[in-house]
């Protein structure tokens, strides 16, 4: 257990240690608050935090799939490449903590790193409750639901990043599987598929059922739904165990 | 200490590792030679769990390395080949992090810096971030790091490769000075590494065991000489 703890603190220090999570941290504030107020035109975001006269935070959740799209594979795309690359991972492998261990550790210092970054966007709770008086039930269930989808996509990058030794390649790689997930329920895709006669009924469903936009819908909401909570937990859970198993493969090479 | 018992690596179609097995006492310098690329670097990564063997199996003070991977570990102090260090750390809380993950108290963890940092000569330089020191300074990073929970097993990929004269006359003299007390493997291709440290030495070759003997026995199956000697069994299998 200490040494999951051990390496779990330097990965979260290590975060700090470079001008970059600041940078990531930076943008990914500048752009989400400023959607919420200023949506642009034509994504489907609906109308800007003021226009909207609504003492809720609906615009900034509904931001936060895509956002973490983004995120989740930056922040994780240093985790095992760069091991891999310095050679490092031998080092640490060679210590007495397992690969599983240390694998959730560095997992779960992402997660919290993507944390400190939602809870900075707590402002927004305080601006709407000096405005109106929102329904608190929403706003846990969107941010537990955020959390959430972080830390499924996070566990979707260091699945990359245990795959390749090149860290950009290990951010692409994320990006477009995190964008798959993203895009699965658009209504674009789910009219494709209805549309193409080889295509059964049942695969336009289950490509919809996939999508994560749509499981969080429900939960900005407060609609607490078993399915909308396993999702991201079974995505997580399945890409860290993944992450574990590439790693036996890749880490001596 | 140490008894490899027949271990067997490939990867892919390349025989890294082939049926090695030996054993090393306490007190032991071993000299582990061979030409790159003769499967020393491997046989040391399965002796620290880095690597499964493919069949085969060695225990490392008592610890059998397939059923208790972590407690090998444990009795191990290792420096892969290169020496690879986290190079944003700074000294001090590198060897902090090492100890931390080796479970031992914060007390015992600064005690046991002071110690290493003495022995490896690294007092100038413990405030310091790892990427900004030279390579004399990262290699004893990386041999503190191994003695800082004072082991009984060393081992040791190459530990003076890309040193300064001096640097390896000082390493080699604290190789030694352990060497009565420990258990020690120390891989190399420099033969006049083997006359400083190693009170035996294996010759490995194409992942084969092909000599196992005293420094002074191997050189005069070489006519007196050591390079002869290694020339002589690491080239005989490519005539043939």
């Amino acid at each position: 257990m200490s040494a999951t703890v051990a390496v779990f603190k330097r990965e979260l220090r290590s975060y700090f240690g470079t001008p970059l999570a600041y940078v990531f941290l930076v943008i990914f504030l500048v752009v989400t608050l400023y959607s919420t107020f200023y949506p642009m035109q034509g994504m489907g975001l609906g109308v800007g935090f003021f226009q909207a006269r609504d003492a809720s935070l609906r615009t900034m959740f509904s931001l936060f799939p895509a956002m973490f799209a983004f995120l989740g594979p930056a922040a994780a795309m240093r985790m095992w490449a760069e091991e891999r690359r310095s050679g490092t991972v031998e080092l640490l492998l060679t210590l007495p903590v397992t690969i599983r261990q240390a694998v959730l550790a560095k997992f779960v210092a992402g997660w919290v790193f993507l944390g400190i970054g939602l809870l900075l966007t707590t402002s927004m709770v305080w601006t709407v409750s000096w405005l109106g008086d929102p329904d608190t039930g929403p706003i846990w269930s969107g941010y537990i639901g955020a959390f959430l989808l972080a830390g499924a996509f996070l566990a979707i990058g260091s699945f990359f990043s245990a795959l390749s030794k090149n860290q950009l390649i290990a951010l692409l790689l994320g990006l477009v599987a995190s964008a798959l997930l993203i895009l699965a329920g658009s209504p674009a895709a789910v009219r494709f598929l209805d549309s193409q006669s080889w295509a059964p009924h049942f695969l336009s469903d289950l490509v919809e059922s996939l999508s994560v936009v749509d499981n969080y819908e429900g939960m900005q909401l407060g609609m607490i739904e078993p399915r909308a909570f396993l999702f991201p937990i079974v995505v997580m859970s399945g890409f860290v165990a993944a992450t574990v198993v590439m790693l036996n493969e890749t880490k001596a090479r | 200490m140490i008894k490899v018992d027949r271990i067997t690596k490939r990867f892919g179609s390349i025989v890294a590792v082939d049926g090695v097995e030996f054993e090393v006492q306490r007190g032991e310098v071993l000299g582990f030679l061979g030409p790159n690329g003769a499967g020393k670097s491997t046989t040391m990564k399965i002796l620290t769990c880095f690597l499964e063997p493919d069949s085969g199996t060695a225990t490392v003070a008592g610890h059998d390395i397939l059923r208790d991977p972590v407690g090998v570990r444990r009795q191990i102090g290792y420096v892969p080949e290169n020496a690879p260090l986290y190079g944003d750390m700074t000294v001090a809380s590198f060897l902090k992090f090492v100890g931390s993950v080796r479970g031992m108290s914060s007390g015992s963890i600064r005690g046991a810096i002071d110690r290493v940092v003495e022995q490896c000569a690294l007092s100038g330089v413990v405030q310091q971030t790892i990427e900004t020191l030279s390579k004399g300074y990262k290699r004893r990073v990386g041999l503190a790091q191994a003695l800082l929970h004072d082991p009984d097993v060393l081992i040791l990929d190459e530990p003076t490769d890309g040193l300064d004269p001096n640097q390896k006359h000082h390493v080699r003299e604290m190789i030694r000075g352990m060497g009565a007390e420990k258990c020690i493997v120390i891989s190399t291709h420099i033969l006049e590494e083997v006359d400083a440290v190693c009170s035996r030495a294996i010759i490995i070759g194409r992942g084969r065991l092909l000599a196992d003997g005293k420094p002074d026995e191997l050189k005069a199956r070489g006519g007196g000489r050591l390079d002869v000697y290694f020339r002589k069994v690491t080239t005989d299998g490519e005539a043939a």
